[in-house]
């Protein structure tokens, strides 16, 4: 039986369009039919956070959403969101306080503490570790990480790059 | 994982999904967040024909003030709940509970009516529904019905719907005169399922308790009140020998379950601890 469905949305700014199972969960599509493999895939559970995308602006789990859901959404990954420099202080301030380590985390990491700070550029250290408490990450623990979330919310503030 | 293939169904109305539900029988899953069927679905744990992705059914993601009480629509997403000033002035247990729920991303499409119809009983929303005296709202073909929430969650995933039922909303009655409340709950990581939570809903009198409603998640297949622990408490005040007897009172009103998180005899303890912590919170709101 072919259950496959017509699939529109955009990508990173760019229209697509495709034939998709409804299987398929939305961070597969992303990697394997569009070849962004920025976001990973880790449990397959809504646990770890590996997988987070922006969906119509908002951070969602790649992994627990079906690609079909979202027909006629906006998805931004981790290549077009730091393409268009919005991440930028994030990630140097990431490099700054050697909160990376393998990778696998990061992406999900940036986008989720990209969240935080859209909220309060000013969340202190208790905000920030609630606000990354979905996000594993198995390498560095998460002072490096956290430190790095307050430095750029702390350039933020200042108003400056 | 990945998930066995089914076929995927969009509903434009209720009667569009009142066809496929009975089409498809006990094959065909409403999908709403998907924040827990779908990793359900990816684990294998379910291998539906269908899904029926109710996400675009009308109407149904609304957030009111009505003469009944507050309103919220089955598909209100958590994270539109825990912003919603309504829910705030009009169900501050609620809004205090909401954060609790999953994690940012987790909350984003989560939402109120699978919460309920899943009726996990580590839940947050389905104890404060039964603290708070809520009606959950169900449509079928040909009807609705109010079920209270207190007669609505039957056992582990176990709700009083029957086939072809969805829930459509919640109502939650209007704040009375003199009543207050407080959610606190003890998980491992933050936005995890708790081990133990717990919903209190009181009048307050002075620094009195009277009609106190005392619901704990975590502790038994259903969101569970503490009958005994409110009798020990109503009509004084919640100083520390009248905190220690409820907390006694407890042994006999959760049999709570031992997994690998915790055994039985941490939840009880972790359960005094909440109830201690939650009567201070309620004084102090
Ligand atoms: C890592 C993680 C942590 C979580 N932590 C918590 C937590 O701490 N507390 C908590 O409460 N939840 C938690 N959740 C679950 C999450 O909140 C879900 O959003 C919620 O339990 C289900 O809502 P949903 O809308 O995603 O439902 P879905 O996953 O879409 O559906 C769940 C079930 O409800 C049925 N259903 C859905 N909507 C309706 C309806 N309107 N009428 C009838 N049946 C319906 C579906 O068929 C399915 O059986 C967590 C999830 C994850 C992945
Ligand atoms: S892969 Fe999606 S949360 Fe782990
Ligand atoms: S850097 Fe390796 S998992 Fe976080």
């Amino acid at each position: 039986m072919d259950v496959s469905v017509e699939l529109a949305l955009t990508v990173n700014g760019v229209p697509v369009r495709r034939r998709v199972e409804p299987r398929q969960s939305l961070a597969d599509f992303l990697r394997y039919e569009l070849e962004l493999t920025g976001s990973h895939v880790g449990c397959e559970h809504g646990a770890c956070g590996a997988c987070t995308v922006r969906v119509d602006g908002t951070p969602v789990r790649g992994c627990l959403m079906l690609a079909v859901q979202a027909d006629g959404s906006r998805v931004e990954t981790i290549e077009g969101i730091a393409a268009s420099g919005e991440l930028a202080d994030l990630q140097r301030a990431f490099a700054e306080e050697n909160a990376l380590q393998c990778g696998f985390c990061t992406p999900g990491m940036l986008l989720t503490a990209q969240e935080i700070l859209r909220r309060n550029p000013r969340a202190g250290d208790v905000e920030i570790r609630e606000g990354l408490s979905g996000n594993y990450c198995r390498c560095t623990g998460y002072h490096a990480i956290v430190q790095a979330v307050l430095r750029a919310g702390g350039v933020r503030e200042k108003g400056q790059p | 994982m990945k998930p066995a293939p089914f076929a995927y169904h969009r509903p434009a109305s209720m009667t569009e999904a009142f066809d496929l539900m009975e089409r498809y029988g006990p094959g065909g899953r409403l999908l709403a967040g998907g924040q827990s069927l779908v990793p359900a679905l990816n684990m294998r744990l379910a291998t539906p024909a269908a899904v029926i992705d109710i996400n675009r059914l009308p109407g149904l993601d609304g957030i009111r003030v009505t003469p009944e009480g507050l309103v919220i629509g089955a598909l209100c997403r958590h994270a539109a709940v825990e912003r919603s000033p309504l829910v705030a002035r009009h169900a501050p247990l609620v809004a205090q509970a909401m954060p609790h729920i999953g994690h940012l991303a987790i909350r984003a499409r989560g939402t109120v009516g699978g919460s309920i119809a899943l009726a996990d009983p580590a839940a947050e929303l389905p104890a404060c529904l039964v603290a708070l005296d809520a009606t959950v709202r169900a449509a079928r073909r040909g009807g609705t019905r109010d079920i209270a929430a207190a007669a609505f969650f039957l056992g582990i995933y176990t709700t009083a719907l029957g086939p072809g039922e969805i829930v459509t909303e919640v109502v939650i009655p209007r704040p009375r005169e003199g009543w207050r409340s407080h959610f606190g709950e003890l998980a491992r990581r933050a936005g995890d399922y708790a081990l133990v939570g717990l919903a209190i809903n009181s009048r307050v009198e002075g620094d009195v308790l009277l009609e106190p409603r005392l619901v704990f998640t975590g502790v038994g297949p259903t969101p569970a009140r503490a009958a005994g622990a409110e009798g020990a408490l109503a009509g004084r005040r919640p100083d520390p020998p009248a905190i220690a007897g409820a907390g006694r009172a407890l042994d006999a009103d959760l049999d709570p379950p031992a997994d690998v998180h915790a055994s039985a005899a941490l939840r009880r303890q972790l359960a005094r601890v909440l109830l201690a912590r939650g009567l201070r919170g309620l004084m102090e709101s």
